[in-house]
């Protein structure tokens, strides 16, 4: 299980004065589901190129499997499969002879590459559409047999690019249940690259945060929280309703004398205080000495949500 | 899903695959390379614009092949060092209303190539498949050479096809067999055409690299085709003009200027192809550049032998592939080059 299968050290990527992926270190374990998170144009396709050895590293280094990419990407490309965002198949070709196609490709003979094709047709489910054209298949579909087909290699490492951008919520499920499935019994290690950040918290085992080129944050949903927000793990909010005029402003600089408090942030009535440990009560008393009214105090914890809208959405550095 | 798995019943399971298990599978694995070529052949031989061009090329083929016959009869006179290759007409002769076989090659051979090369890089990048193929255990160069081959083999197949269908038909109709020398000649002409629609192949293939749509690349080859075909002639035509010398300038004034004339315009891969093709039917052409009196005193009228007639148009033969591996060249360091990225 500790065995790395993938290794990426000091790993830049330069299209002239634009760094596209900037001094990225990561470690995946054998058998993990690792979901590469970030916005779009934060460097995930980049990356996952470079693990292939489609594109050149500017500088550093990407191990896939024991063997350097940039070297020996045929290789690399033996062991794992790629999905492509919005994969393409040949339209006037039905769906099994493109699988048949890509099996041969990878040096199985007619007939393995037959037999295989039939049993993972049926694992995703599209056994019955295999002689229809794929012109005529619908994203879903063609998200399935992209994973038919990086499945047909038989590899250790599968590699998932944006997999379920413009998929209906229901395929979007099963898809993401076969990939824990996959993992889970056939012991292959995967990287999810996606925006969609329910999606990763749903399936992947951990996370990896990557913003302009860079990895932020890297781990298991609770200790990304620990890691981002190590000074205040705790938020708490509170609405109060002031008896005089300016006795907000008043309010706000008692309650920045309060210890443990760490940041405030107001906004008319609203105060959002980041809190070392969790001091509501005193809160509660400093708002009710100062007169005002409290109307509402409540205490927020950390989720994927507040990490995301942290570093994408909210953080103008970052946006 | 897995519960849709098994609510599949036996005659959809089997159905997909059963008309493939009909005749046995091969458990030998073929080698990526030639899996990629199978590939294009078929995709080729299957798409519209080549049945199409097909169509149009088989036509004209019998419709020069019928002027030809009906006009072999006049064709033979007294006296003409060309008798002895009676056959060769059958694909140079025209009565003017339609031209000959060589011509029409000249003419639609340019159009075949690019047709079957023109979206070649650029339909896979916007069909997405290009991510997709790249990212198989397979040389990256795989895949424009096979594209290449796959062509080449082809225009090969076609053109020696309808060459020996031509031949076929003649010998049929007029009852003479062509005699060896007159088969090799024309398989040197097929073999020169060959190299020609290769030429616009390789020119399209570099196009279809160079542009990311693929109407555009049809274009701009088309473009040249055009080019070359009509505006090319007349450009060399106002140089003529503008540099001619004066009608009493000395012979050898005249004779560089001629010169010059002709290495311009053989600057036209059509000339090259014509230049050659002709010498290599018409036995009894001697030269391709002007001659002096001096040199034509004392030549007797007799058609070149093959290898004589080969070694005139080396040169042109030369020019041709040179043109071609050019265009072959850059179109593949320009795919080499490309980033690979998913449309």
């Amino acid at each position: 299980m500790s065995e790395s299968i993938i290794e990426l050290v000091d790993l830049t990527k330069k299209y002239g004065s634009f760094t596209a992926v900037d001094q990225l270190n990561l470690t995946i374990r054998r058998g993990e589901v690792f979901g590469l998170l970030g916005p779009n144009g934060a460097g995930k396709s980049t990356t996952i190129l470079m693990m292939l050895g489609l594109t050149e590293p500017t500088s550093g280094s990407v191990r896939v499997c024991q063997t350097n990419s940039a070297e020996n990407p045929i290789a690399v490309k033996r062991r794992v499969g790629y999905l492509p965002e919005d994969v393409g198949f040949y339209p006037d070709r039905s769906g099994w002879d493109n699988l048949l196609f890509i099996a041969q490709l990878n040096g199985l003979s007619p007939k393995e590459a037959a037999d295989r094709a039939e049993v993972l047709l049926k694992r995703v489910g599209l056994l019955e559409q295999a002689n229809k054209k794929t012109g005529a298949y619908s994203r879903g579909m063609r998200q399935r047999l992209g994973l038919a087909e990086v499945l047909i290699k038989n590899p250790e490492v599968i590699i998932l690019d944006e997999p379920t951008s413009g998929i209906d919520p229901k395929g979007v499920q099963e898809f993401l249940e076969l990939i824990v499935q996959l993992s889970k019994e056939e012991g292959i290690t995967v990287l999810f690259s996606s925006h969609n950040l329910h999606q990763v918290q749903q399936v992947c085992d951990r996370v990896g945060i990557f913003v302009r080129g860079k990895l932020i944050a890297e781990g298991d949903i609770h200790r990304l929280s620990q890691q981002l927000f190590a000074n205040e793990p705790f938020t708490i909010y509170a609405e109060v309703t002031p008896k005089q005029t300016n006795q907000s402003a008043e309010l706000a600089k008692r309650l920045q004398q309060i210890d443990g408090l760490i940041s405030l942030q107001q906004d008319g009535l609203k105060f959002q205080l980041g809190c070392a440990s969790n001091i509501s009560e005193k809160i509660a008393e400093t708002i009710v000495e100062s007169g005002a009214g409290l109307q509402a105090l409540y205490k927020r914890e950390h989720g994927l949500d507040d990490i995301y809208n942290r570093y994408f959405q909210g953080g103008g550095d970052y946006a | 899903m897995p519960d849709s798995d098994l609510t599949l019943n036996a005659h959809t399971v089997a159905e997909p695959t059963k008309q493939k298990k009909q005749h046995k599978l091969k458990t030998k694995a073929i080698h990526p390379f030639r899996v990629l070529v199978q590939k294009e052949i078929s995709d080729q031989v299957r798409s519209w614009k080549f049945i199409i061009l097909l169509g149009i090329i088989a036509l004209t083929c019998l419709g020069s092949l019928y002027t030809s016959l009906t006009n072999i009869g006049h064709a033979i006179k007294a006296n003409d060092p060309e008798a002895d290759f009676f056959f060769l007409k059958l694909f140079t002769l025209t009565d003017g209303s339609l031209p000959s076989y060589s011509v029409f090659i000249s003419f639609l051979g340019p159009l075949l190539g690019l047709s079957l090369g023109f979206d070649a890089i650029n339909s896979e990048r916007n069909r997405g498949t290009l991510s997709r193929l790249m990212a198989q255990p397979i040389h990256r160069d795989y895949l424009i050479n096979a594209k290449f081959l796959a062509s080449l083999s082809v225009i090969s197949v076609l053109l020696f096809a309808l060459g020996f269908l031509v031949m076929g038909i003649g010998m049929l109709i007029i009852g003479l067999p062509p005699t060896a020398e007159e088969f090799w000649r024309v398989v040197f002409f097929i073999i020169i055409s060959v190299f020609y629609v290769a030429f616009w192949l390789n020119l399209s293939i570099l196009f279809s690299v160079k542009f990311r749509q693929a109407a555009t690349s049809a274009l701009a080859g088309i473009a040249v085709w055009l080019f070359f075909s009509i505006f090319f002639v007349m450009i060399i035509n106002l140089i003529n003009k503008a540099t001619m010398p004066p009608q009493y300038a000395p012979p050898a004034v005249i004779l560089g200027h001629e010169n010059l004339m002709l290495n311009l315009t053989r600057i036209s891969p059509s000339t090259l192809f014509s230049e050659a093709t002709s010498t290599m039917l018409m036995p009894s052409v001697r030269s391709l550049g002007p001659l002096t009196m001096q040199q034509v005193q004392g030549a007797i009228p007799s058609p070149l032998p093959i290898g004589q007639s080969l070694l005139l148009v080396w040169p042109q033969l030369t020019g041709l592939i040179a043109l071609t591996l050019v265009c072959f060249a850059f179109s593949y360091v320009g795919f080499m080059r490309k980033e690979i990225r998913s449309r």
